[in-house]
């Protein structure tokens, strides 16, 4: 039973996490704020005095920001329509009974383990470059023009390499979900004769919902911030330059700290109302 | 009744599930394959599968030319100094918000979770002003801080995902039985709580090993772990895909032996117990 005594010890042992994630959430938020206000330049005259809303509205208007927009809609957009779907067609495939089960689930889950700026340059390189990439030797034996991914596709290519690193993620949930459907209500379907495609649409899927929710939620947070893979593929060129890679070229590669502060205000409100949704759903799960 | 399944059946499936993990895994096997070609080898077409003259010469031209080691031990300085630290920080809290629950509990759970949604980039600057102000930049204290700071959310809930689950009848059994706190903590807590600690560590230094948007605008020379090694492979000058593969390989295959053994609390910890 929680006495006087053990709640306050309770509060003192917490007391050091608090601080720090309080500390960690408002003195970097608040210089933030307080520069998207700031004609700030460090490295041309540094701080020029208040800017009002300029720095918003500037960003904004900006002919780069709805590009970037776009661009980062896109990215988020296509990997999780493609991790979603072939994770559900994959944990469907590894739930059936078969030889070697574990070791091609660690086939499958590995590339969730590589780091993103190995991933990023195995997939420039080794795959999508158009002379010695194995597609263009795969193009070729086919009798096609290989095709300049990273410049002609750019953001095809981006979705694949993310797409490549999630998938594995989305699978490993959606398999666990799976894992718990209740066979038995599978094989009565199955005797009274239900087809396997309503099978999958009346009992598999609404099985999944909550899985399939949590992953789009999770991997939205994750893919909204990408990062190391445009660093490392096309610096933002040729049509990839999300909203995070727009924000960190203003702060650190043209170094106009006000006008990407302001960004990064558009930033975190956008992920902020991601994670309403999120927390709604993880927030019901406490409860249970 | 177990459903019965025809040989036939399962024999397609084993081909349909090995056709397409080892399709998925096909660009790991052939960086790992790459890795042990001579330049020349690694270029030809048609590209040359698994009959070459296998060579070592890769692994040691790159840890000749770029110290690969130090990389290495930056990286398991700021993976391993921020989970442990972060460990320290959270066990209390998770253990306190476990076993001795307010009705504020899940508020401040959640808003811990909250701070991990915070966009990296909104705040870099700021970050990038205090760590010159404190001479943080580029050294690996200062790595180990920001890490130990965006992964304590989800260190903190884990282990509260685990904590909760230790039940507390058997606390109280073993009380009955006459059990001092410190037989208590030794004999029964400790040994329930192990576990979930060990996969709370576990996750969080495969997250810290692999996070790059910190590691390559905080760190320089000095400070920077394999992320920043890998990245410095990217010019187009220094492009050799024998050594980059080897390369990669030497930064993967820690994390990626590491990730295999914790695939179960891979899911409870991203998902936070949330599917079963």
């Amino acid at each position: 039973m929680a006495t006087q005594h053990s709640r306050s010890a309770a509060r003192l042992m917490m007391a050091p996490a608090v601080v720090l994630l309080l500390g960690w959430m408002l003195v970097p938020l608040t210089m933030t704020l307080y520069f998207s206000f700031k004609k700030y330049l460090p490295l041309r005259g540094g701080d020029l005095g208040w800017a009002g809303l300029d720095n918003y509205v500037r960003f904004v208007t900006s002919s780069a920001f709805w590009p970037s927009v776009q661009a980062t809609l896109l990215i988020v957009g296509g990997v999780l329509a493609i991790t979603v779907v072939f994770g559900v067609l994959l944990a469907m495939l590894l739930d059936q009974p078969m030889w070697g089960q574990g070791i091609v689930r660690i086939l499958v889950i590995a590339p969730f383990f590589v780091m993103p700026t190995v991933s990023a340059l195995v997939w420039k390189n080794m795959f999508m470059d158009p002379v010695n990439g194995l597609f263009a030797h795969l193009w070729q034996f086919f009798g096609a023009q290989p095709v300049e991914w990273l410049s002609n596709a750019s953001l095809t290519s981006i979705i694949m390499i993310v797409s490549w690193q999630w998938l594995p993620f989305a699978t490993l949930i959606l398999l666990t979900a799976i894992q718990s459907l209740d066979s038995e209500q599978l094989e009565a379907a199955e005797m009274d004769g239900a087809p396997a495609l309503s099978r999958f649409r009346f009992i598999i899927l609404p099985h999944l919902g909550r899985a399939i929710t949590i992953v789009v939620l999770i991997q939205t947070i994750f893919l909204l911030s990408i990062f190391a893979e445009i660093f490392v593929t096309t610096q933002g060129s040729f049509g990839t330059r999300t909203l995070t890679y727009l924000i960190f070229q203003r702060v650190l590669e043209s170094q106009n700290v006000g006008l990407g502060s302001a960004g990064g205000v558009y930033a975190i409100i956008l992920a902020n109302i991601v994670a309403i949704f999120l927390m709604r759903i993880v927030g019901k799960n406490l409860d249970a | 009744m177990a459903r019965a399944v025809t040989t036939n059946r399962k024999i397609v499936n084993t081909a349909a599930a090995w056709a397409v993990g080892l399709l998925i895994f096909f660009p790991i096997l052939w960086t790992i394959l790459t890795s042990f070609k001579t330049e020349a080898t690694a270029i030809a077409d048609p590209p040359v599968f698994l009959f070459f003259d296998w060579t070592l010469e890769n692994y040691a031209v790159v840890q000749e030319r770029s110290n690969y080691a130090r990389f290495l031990w930056n990286s398991v300085i700021i993976a391993g100094g921020s989970t442990i630290l972060g460990l320290i920080i959270a066990i209390p809290a998770a253990w306190s918000m476990a076993f001795v629950p307010s009705r504020r509990t899940k508020d401040i759970l959640l808003w811990m979770l909250s701070t991990k949604m915070l966009p990296a980039v909104g705040v870099l600057y700021p970050i990038y002003l205090l760590f010159i102000k404190m001479g943080l930049l580029d050294t690996r204290l200062g790595l180990v801080i920001v890490m130990m700071l965006i992964n304590l959310p989800i260190i903190v809930w884990m282990l509260y995902t685990y904590f909760r689950e230790i039940p507390g009848e058997i606390l109280e059994a073993a009380r009955m039985d006459g059990a001092s706190l410190k037989e208590e903590i030794i004999h029964i807590l400790t040994p329930m709580a192990v576990p979930g600690i060990a996969s709370t560590l576990l996750l969080n230094f495969i997250l810290a090993w692999n996070e790059a948007f910190w590691t390559l605008n905080l760190t320089a020379a000095k400070a920077a772990p394999l992320t920043a090694f890998i990245a410095s492979y990217s010019s187009p000058e220094g492009l050799f895909y024998a050594k980059l593969s080897a390369a990669s390989v030497m930064a993967i295959a820690p994390i990626l032996i590491m990730g295999w053994f914790s695939q179960k609390q891979l899911v409870r910890g991203l998902t936070f117990g949330a599917v079963k």
